[in-house]
């Protein structure tokens, strides 16, 4: 299972799958992450929620390695992150979805999960095989797209719908087999019916890995996740399992009498 | 790919059979024109490698082409004189030798600018490979060892085991065979695990690292094969022309290659050569009629950009899906 592939490293039983510690980032005055520590056990769904302005996109940047922070550390599996590239932490399973989405427009879905597959299949140096009908890459491709439920697998990404390109996103993370999967608010955008399938979707992937979730749709955050973590203006105020964190008056106070006034 | 199979054929057909037509036809000067028009044509084949496929817009390519008609010129020059480069290397007149060392040198050259110019993007990526290219040319321009602005003289072409290469026709066949194996292996490259990287990369090289691609070192190796193919060219060039000069690598021919493949269409298999086709034949008609072709040149080359986005490809292919 790839969820225990790191304990099988040798470095021990790791109470924490990601660790962060002390991270701090500051973009001229404004403190855009502010001593942040945070932990993802193995197996859990961990949701971060914020207002605004929080800092959910720097704090996911610094972890995927996109933005270097300017102190603290990110550690991963046991071992400190906090320097790799981009690419060398998804090697090491650590993968990522994003808000706005990222895919190959010109090409099909399937060819999208296809290159995702490949890139995890080793090197890529290889030169002359045609890739466009390697059935090692499309049968893997193919159960991915199949596994979040977008069906339309030869239809070019620009002419997909929003929410499939959302769904398209998911696959493209799930290729990489990580044991983390970081998912920047993977229901932006989408229509009622369609987040309540994502939803479902998070559901059935939950338990087999580890998911730091992103999100602003209240009521999907708190059917999904293990334990939550509020960040406000930079700071980690509170976390604690969705009880915990609806009581606490620190959370109302700054986030959740807005959001979830009757 | 299948049913452009039988076009392929024919069109490769008559560019075998067009010597003894431009003879037949009293017109044995299109066969040099034919020949130039190869050479370039690889040139612009693999700039299209990293330009179209890759997304890199190098405007140095030429250096590659300049680099390999040297190695070729310099070989030449010291064969002639009968001393070593350096007192080590020994010159030779042999393509067998002369073609595989321009690729090489024109590789490593690559390697090196490639290395340090990809660390950058965008705007200051074609900067830095013009300033490169500049460096290049006017090293050549102050080596006067072999000629400096003035450039050198190949006396005598390459010799292949086989072939004359004093013939224009053979020399012509020689070229199409190298253009077609270039084109045959971009093809393959094109459509391989390494292409597929290298078509994300330009499309989306975030989305590329994060599915865990360390994008820099594809396109590095990219650059380093498009350098190797612009050797080739160059070093065919050369042996066409019997003269190399470092007007082959300066700025001016780095535009015209990037023309070639834009005016052509930009990541199609054949856009190149027909822009190379394109750009030489309008050169020899329009020079024919004016001194100052280029001026009507201008207008032509705003009015594909402005509506044939794809090039003369993209036209004929919307042609051929209407027809």
């Amino acid at each position: 299972m790839a969820l225990w592939g790191c304990l099988a490293g040798g470095r021990g039983v790791v109470e924490a799958l990601l660790s962060v510690r002390g991270l701090r980032k500051r973009f001229g005055g404004l403190a855009a992450t502010d001593d942040v520590t945070l932990d993802v056990r193995p197996g859990e769904l961990h949701a971060l929620i914020g207002p605004n302005g929080a800092g959910k996109t720097t704090l996911i940047g610094q972890l995927t390695g996109e933005i270097t922070p300017d102190a603290g550390h990110v550690v991963f599996c046991g071992e400190d992150i906090t320097r790799l590239s981009v690419a060398a932490r998804v090697k090491r399973g650590l993968a990522r979805s994003f808000q706005i989405v990222q895919l190959l427009d010109d090409d099909t879905a399937l060819a999208n999960v296809a290159l995702a597959v490949q890139a995890q299949a080793g090197h890529s140096f290889r030169f002359w095989r045609a890739a466009g009908r390697d059935a090692g890459l499309l049968e893997p491709a193919r159960a991915l797209l199949e596994q979040v439920g977008l069906a339309r697998h030869d239809t070019r990404v620009a002419d997909l719908s929003h929410g499939e390109r959302k769904l398209l996103e998911l696959a493209m993370a799930l290729a990489a087999r990580p044991q983390l999967l970081l998912l920047d608010e993977p229901m932006a955008g989408l229509g009622a019916a369609e987040s309540l399938a994502m939803t479902e979707t998070l559901r059935a992937l939950k338990g087999g890995l580890s998911i730091l979730l992103i999100e602003h749709d209240m009521e999907a955050v708190f059917a999904l996740a293990d334990r939550i973590t509020v960040l406000v203006y930079g700071r980690a105020i509170a976390t604690g399992t969705a009880e915990e964190i609806r009581a606490n008056p620190a959370v109302q106070d700054a986030y959740l009498a807005e959001e979830l006034a009757p | 790919m299948r049913n452009a199979l039988p076009p392929l054929a024919v069109l490769l057909a008559a560019a075998i059979a067009l010597p003894w037509a431009a003879e037949a036809l009293g017109q044995p000067a299109t066969i040099g024109l034919a020949t130039r028009i190869l050479c370039l044509g690889i040139a612009a084949a693999s700039l299209n490698l990293i330009l179209g496929h890759g997304g890199m817009v190098s405007f140095g390519h030429a250096l590659y082409y300049g680099l390999g008609a040297y190695t070729v010129g310099i070989l030449w020059e010291h064969f002639r004189l009968g001393e070593p480069i350096f007192g080590v290397i020994p010159g030779s007149n042999e393509l067998l030798v002369t073609l595989p060392i321009a690729m090489v040198v024109a590789g490593v050259a690559a390697a090196v600018i490639g290395a340090l110019s990809l660390r950058t993007s965008g705007v200051q990526f074609i900067m830095i490979t013009l300033a490169f290219a500049q460096m290049g040319f006017f090293l050549f321009v102050g080596l006067k060892a072999y000629g400096g602005d003035d450039g050198m003289l190949v006396r005598r072409r390459n010799i292949v085991p086989g072939l004359d290469l004093r013939d224009q026709n053979q020399l012509y066949w020689l070229c199409l065979g190298f253009l077609v194996a270039w084109l045959l292996l971009q093809w393959r490259i094109v459509e391989s695990r390494f292409g597929r990287v290298l078509e994300g990369i330009r499309q989306n090289e975030r989305r590329m690292a994060a599915i865990g691609i360390a994008t820099y070192r594809y396109k590095l190796v990219a650059f380093i094969i498009a350098g190797m193919g612009c050797g080739l060219a160059g070093a065919l060039t050369a042996n066409y022309l019997r003269f190399v000069s470092p007007d082959l690598m300066a700025w001016q021919k780095s535009g015209e290659i990037m023309v070639m493949v834009i005016l052509g269409g930009v990541g199609t298999l054949l856009g190149p050569v027909v822009g190379a086709a394109a750009l030489v034949g309008m050169e020899y008609v329009l020079g024919g009629i004016t001194e100052n072709w280029q001026f009507f040149l201008g207008p032509i080359l705003l009015a594909v950009v402005l509506w044939a986005p794809g090039g003369i490809m993209g036209l004929l292919g919307r042609g051929a899906r209407r027809g």
